[in-house]
């Protein structure tokens, strides 16, 4: 079991070392910044049937953490700093995005066309 | 207040939920409460860390560090279940069947009891450092007061133990004879569901590319962040939008626990006997 556990760890920081720049190249690339706890633009545009990257800057000096169930991404954006979450290629549509933190008053849309 | 003891709730049920089960699991095992009060410090300790250092762990590995950090721990959580539902295949009805070898099953069990703590500390780590990000966020917002804040935050960690006592009362009070087969199951679905979020985190960091289109939809019926949902994703890894990949790797890993159990178990049980009757 300890084998297995540990070629299954290696591979895995193995294969994500490597991958992301190989994915970056034909991507569409969207920008979103949090101020205030409001996205901006709250509704970004994206080209549908292509890999998407969405870079999110966070103003606030809050830590926040960009969700979206149909996205699928989950991820911390530490007060002040700056992340790139990457999206499958999607077919056209609103996918909602949100602060997991702020859900109430901090979404967005996505919109795919 | 409100708000602090929502998202606290919200956390830590999910660790809660884990450590329940794994109490149950060992209840009566020599040393288990030990091992289970080490894992809780140091996932704890493993959260207050994490959060720390959210954000180089976030700039590691070409940006994809929280990703890859966040499948490795699950990934670990799940190697951990699985060893723990083989040990139990090959040495759980031996340690149910007879008092007298009791004392050498638990000696020998002490790895597998290890394997559990390391769960604890791995569920406690991954919720805990987002309670901790998000307690960080409103001090340093300051809209709520310290003392409401305490309150908000204390009084979801009660309520999150809570879930988590019930959990275990539940358990425990099924018959010791079908508790071993409830267990046995409950870990394979638990790992499973594990495994389907590794590979979440493994396809949001680009890392898995194929299979990635939505499964199904059943968010209408039963949205998985609701309630009763977050139970049911965090017991039998209920996903209400999954990937295709994530079904596969949910089902892969049942059926390898399934085989292990059922390869391991039968081939160790005989070797234990012969060993036990040329000793006696």
């Amino acid at each position: 079991m300890r084998m297995v556990s540990t070629a299954v760890l290696s591979l895995a920081f193995v294969i994500g070392v490597g991958a992301p720049l190989a994915v970056a190249d034909d991507a569409a690339r969207v920008s979103v910044t949090l101020k205030d706890h409001k996205f901006s633009p709250a509704e970004p545009t994206a080209p549908a049937g292509k890999p998407i990257i969405i870079d999110v800057s966070n103003l606030d000096s809050t830590p926040s953490e960009f969700e979206s169930k149909t996205l699928r991404v989950e991820k911390v954006v530490p007060g002040g700093g700056k992340i790139a979450v990457q999206i499958r290629p999607l077919g056209p549509g609103r996918y909602r995005f949100f602060d997991d933190y702020h859900e109430d008053t901090t979404e967005g849309f996505l919109i795919v066309k | 207040m409100l708000g602090a003891l929502i998202i606290v709730f919200r956390e830590v049920i999910e660790a809660g939920l884990i450590v329940g089960i794994v109490l149950a699991v060992t209840k009566g095992l020599a040393g288990s409460r030990l091992a289970i009060a080490m894992g809780l410090l140091a996932g704890v300790v493993g959260a207050s860390l994490v959060a720390a250092f959210a954000g180089a762990i976030g700039e590691a590995l070409a940006g994809v560090g929280q990703e890859i950090f966040n499948a490795t721990i699950l990934l670990i959580a799940v190697v951990m279940l699985t060893w723990h539902n083989v040990w139990m295949a090959s040495h759980g009805r031996e340690l149910a069947a007879d008092v007298k070898r009791v004392g050498e099953g638990v000696r020998s069990g002490s790895q597998s009891i290890f394997a559990l703590g390391v769960v604890c500390a791995v569920a406690v780590m991954r919720e805990g450092s987002e309670v901790a990000l998000f307690i960080y966020g409103l001090v340093a917002a300051g809209g709520s007061t310290a003392a409401e804040l305490v309150i908000g935050s204390v009084l979801g960690l009660a309520a999150g133990i809570a879930v988590s006592a019930l959990t275990y009362l539940g358990l425990v009070a099924i018959p010791q004879r079908r508790l071993f087969a409830a267990t046995t199951g409950l870990i394979s679905l638990l790992a499973a569901g594990l495994a389907a979020q590794a590979v979440l985190f493994l396809q949001q960091a680009g890392v898995l590319t194929m299979l990635s289109q939505t499964a199904w939809d059943t968010s209408a019926i039963l949205s998985d962040t609701s309630l009763f949902g977050r139970v049911l994703h965090t017991l039998i890894g209920y996903s209400d939008q999954p990937s295709v990949l994530q079904v596969v790797a949910y089902c892969v890993t049942l059926a390898v626990i399934y085989v292990l159990t059922k390869t391991v178990g039968s081939r160790r049980t005989p070797a234990v006997k012969a060993r036990r009757a040329t000793a006696g």
